[in-house]
């Protein structure tokens, strides 16, 4: 291990922290050499975003300490952060789009002339070097508006680079990428990891983790579940996902017990594509998708995010274009061209941004309720019949206990569960068919989402076929009668619910050509036995 | 002990919603006790007529504006297509534009005030619609499209009146514009029937739910079967309805019809909407509001002409009032989220 000769770059030693009594971090340690590429794995919620954010400058931690280049590091900004040799490239980009490359890498620190003005020849110059050094041979005086998103990030890695940036820390870099670009940016690190440059890795895709990094810590439930060293050989895929997952299903994610026999078909969808939108060429489309939900079942639908789940649920609601594919509602073809269409034939969607999808935040409660429903609570002259409507809210206040003070409190008021309750009961005042719910628990606090789940369950005891849609798999372990997995557009894999487990999950989720990867893990983890 | 700390809550929110709905009306009583302490005759019923009479034809605009600037939107072209709708209204009333510029007010040769009337809502929505589609289909920003309007109706009224006023309109229209009901001046009247029917539009219909959802957030509203876009459209009509309305009244109070009407009238309208604190941002704001904001914007008027301060100096001290009554409104909300 040439890394180990090296002096430590970073050591994280015992990091906590509390966010109004919830611990998003407990006591982790974890340390980097230069050129040295560590991979930081975790599902979602395992703390790394937490983590992140206080490398980064964002937040400060509850208790621990940082010691970065040997001197101790609390960084008191993203500046501070950057100015101090650690830079942070998120999944959203932070380069300005109207800007060129060039402005863009010299943002604050424009080369001037000798009367102080911006010397734009030179910041050409230096910029077409700066950007050579990740391999992009892009005209630095174009917008970055006009990059891809690949082209974006290498940008932002030059940018890094020219501020002589010792840690690189790059979050989900590859989940908007295609396989060309996944194989360049890797071969990039690379690049950086023989100038002693040291880079955190966060991702989800563990066989890219698997490919270029040395070592991996893995979080979970904001702890520490453990460090994978590369000992000669690559670090073999079922230890990750073992310390990636590690516990038993806890006690909130417990099964609920009433289950419901599922029926007929009642949507089918066959070879559904849709549309690659020109102007954004690396959104996710769907490329085939095969999927049958059965009435008064739970189809529990697994995915990474930028696997399709979202694409598919907004496919057959009607709110994104169709390019090729044939929905079934009840034996008759149908085709959506907007949400109305879709929900006047019976479909509800829960969408996965409660906060910009689905609620009017300045409005109250009963407006947010009954807004999909405005015909059945209004007379035909077209005005509200406001009994009715409070009537009907009254009683799935009840049914869903929704902890509320009146039906005009302000929505925003609400705790995330209640609000999830009320757009619940949005559709279910429409006794819909197919309710499709996509990510039905983010934002929710633990407590209530065994109330979501449980209410879900009993959505499918009275016959509705529901579609849940989610990145956390106790969540779809506990609920689902029966599971698909999603990757890059496409279905991966189906078992039934009782068959799954995490770590099948997981393979299929986040593995390419799973087959031959999951016989290529099967055969190191004999290996490793071997040994 | 959290029930008892939720009701406390709630009712502390009653109270701070109260205010936040009454601070535009504290702050007009406020201006008109001052102004009474100023000079006790301004609160002569004869001055308060004259008051309701002066706000209802920008009021009447504010009531469309307020539609739309609840869904996000603006219309910057009020101004111009209450002159264009005018123009329209005096050409009908005279009957045909080669009768144009007879004075005769006998009302023999024109089609009368009710074609009159009619032909300048219809306009109005008409040109509203158009608006509408542009906004909608071609996803120009409403700002941009209503700056455009206002250009182009400016331009149509030009064309039409060839420059000019068209004058002399008979008795039946005038009344409109002049005639009182018991002391009540017939604008005032038609004004707060118009105030009352878009209240109760908006607050007690289907209709009126949408317009707060789509101005709420306009994906949500999407994605909760709206169609967004017609009801993006159908704001514009109501504006544009309400321009032809005002311009009708405006042309029958002064029995001309001018080319040059309404000038800088989209300032004052958006300024009455925003004072009576529906939000720029779309979403929150009532009929009552706006009609407070409408007064407010009067009171202050009449009250500096009454104390003889001149329009130059009403000019900055109403741009201030603006800045100064939303400060407050902000102020307000700011307390209760606290």
């Amino acid at each position: 291990m040439p890394a180990e000769a090296a002096p430590v770059l970073l050591a994280v030693e015992g990091l906590t922290k509390h966010f109004a009594g919830v611990t998003a971090l407990s006591d982790v340690s974890l340390d980097i050499h230069p050129g040295e590429i560590l991979g930081l794995l975790g599902e979602n919620g395992a703390g790394k975003s937490t983590l992140l954010k206080i490398l980064s400058g964002v937040m400060p931690p509850s208790s621990g300490h940082i010691v970065f280049d040997g001197t101790d590091y609390q960084p008191s900004s993203p500046q501070d952060a950057k100015r101090l040799g650690i830079v942070t490239i998120y999944q959203e980009l932070s380069l300005i789009p109207t800007l060129t490359v060039a402005e863009n890498i010299f943002i604050g620190r424009a080369p001037t002339g000798p009367l102080g003005l911006v010397s734009w020849r030179r910041m050409e110059r230096d910029s077409r070097d700066i950007i050579a050094r990740v391999g992009l041979s892009i005209d630095p005086m174009t917008p970055v508006s006009a990059l891809s998103v690949a082209e974006q990030q290498l940008v932002e890695i030059a940018r890094a680079l020219s501020l002589k940036s010792r840690l690189i820390i790059m979050d989900e870099p590859t989940s908007a990428l295609t396989e060309t670009e996944v194989q360049r940016l890797l071969s990039i690190m690379d690049r950086l990891r023989r100038d002693k440059v040291a880079v955190m890795f966060v991702t989800h895709r563990l066989e890219e983790a698997v490919a270029i990094c040395d070592r991996m810590t893995v979080l979970r439930d904001g702890r520490l579940a453990g460090h994978l060293d590369r000992q000669g050989g690559p670090i073999q895929l079922p230890r990750i996902i073992e310390k990636m997952v590690g516990r038993a299903a806890s006690e909130l994610y417990a099964r609920p017990v009433l289950r419901a026999v599922a029926g007929d078909v009642v949507l089918s969808v066959r070879g559904l594509r849709t549309v690659r939108d020109p102007e954004a060429p690396h959104a996710i489309v769907l490329d085939g998708v095969d999927i049958d939900l059965k009435a008064g079942e739970i189809l529990g639908v697994a995915g990474l995010v930028g696997s399709g789940r979202t694409e598919l649920a907004r496919a057959i609601f009607g709110a994104d274009r169709i390019a090729a594919g044939t929905i079934t509602l009840d034996g008759r073809q149908i085709a959506p061209a907007s949400p109305a269409d879709a929900i006047a034939l019976g479909i509800g969607l829960v969408p996965e941004d409660r906060k910009h999808q689905a609620i009017f935040a300045a409005l109250g409660i009963l407006p947010n309720f009954s807004v999909a429903s405005l015909g059945r609570f209004s007379n035909g002259f077209g005005f509200m019949a406001e009994r009715r409507e409070r009537d009907a809210l009254a009683g799935f206040r009840k049914m869903l206990s929704i902890r509320m003070a009146s039906a005009e409190q302000a929505i925003e008021g609400l705790s995330g569960g209640n609000q999830q309750k009320v757009i619940l009961a949005r559709w279910l005042a429409r006794d819909p068919k197919v309710l499709i719910v996509d990510e039905p628990t983010r934002g929710v606090d633990v407590g209530a989402k065994a109330e979501v789940h449980q209410i879900l369950v009993q959505l499918a005891a009275r016959g509705i076929a529901v579609m849940m849609i989610s990145s956390e798999l106790p969540e779809v372990l506990a609920v689902s009668d029966r599971i698909v997995t999603m990757r890059r557009g496409r279905i991966t894999g189906e078992m039934p619910g009782v068959e799954a487990n995490e770590e099948k999950l997981m393979e299929l989720m986040a593995l390419d050509k799973q087959d031959t990867e999951r016989q290529d893990s099967g055969r190191q983890d004999a290996e490793g036995q071997a040994r | 002990m959290s029930i008892a700390e939720e009701q406390n809550q709630r009712g502390g929110a009653t109270i701070a919603r109260l205010l936040m709905s009454f601070g535009p009306l504290m702050f007009l009583a406020a201006l008109v006790v001052v102004f009474t302490v100023l000079k006790p005759s301004f609160i002569d019923p004869i001055n308060l007529f004259n008051i309701t009479r002066q706000i209802s034809i920008t009021g009447l605009i504010a009531l469309g504006m307020t539609f739309v600037i609840l869904t996000a939107g603006i219309d910057l072209s009020v101004g111009s297509l209450l002159a264009f709708c005018g123009m329209v209204a005096a050409v009908v009333a005279k009957g045909g534009a080669a009768n144009t510029l007879s004075l005769s007010t006998s009302g023999t040769q024109g089609y009368g005030w009710f074609a009159a009337l009619l032909a300048a809502v219809m306009v109005g929505a008409a040109a509203g619609g158009v608006q509408g589609l542009a906004i909608t289909r071609l996803k120009v920003p409403p700002f941009v499209v209503t700056l455009g309007g206002l250009t182009v109706f400016r331009g149509l009224t030009l064309t039409i009146s060839n420059g000019g006023p068209i004058s002399g309109f008979d008795a039946s229209m005038r009344w409109f514009g002049t005639g009182l009901i018991g002391p009540v001046p017939v604008p005032a009247i038609i004004f707060a029937i118009a105030a009352i029917l878009c209240h109760i539009v908006l607050r007690y219909t289907r209709y009126g739910r949408a317009v707060y959802a789509v101005g709420g957030n306009a994906e949500a509203a999407r994605l909760s079967g709206l169609r967004v876009d017609r009801i993006l459209i159908s704001v514009y009509v109501i504006v544009g309805f309400f321009a032809g309305l005002a311009a009708f009244v405006l042309s029958a109070r002064l029995n001309s019809s001018e080319a040059v009407a309404g000038i800088g009238y989209e300032l004052t309208v958006i300024s009455a909407v925003v004072i009576g604190g529906t939000s720029l941002f779309g979403g929150i704001g009532s009929v009552g509001g706006t009609v407070v904001g409408a007064a407010l914007i009067g009171v202050l008027q009449n009250g500096l002409q009454f104390n003889n301060v001149s329009s130059y100096t009403q000019s900055i001290v109403i741009g201030l009032i603006l800045i100064l009554a939303v400060a407050f409104d902000r102020w307000l909300k700011s307390r209760v989220r606290r």
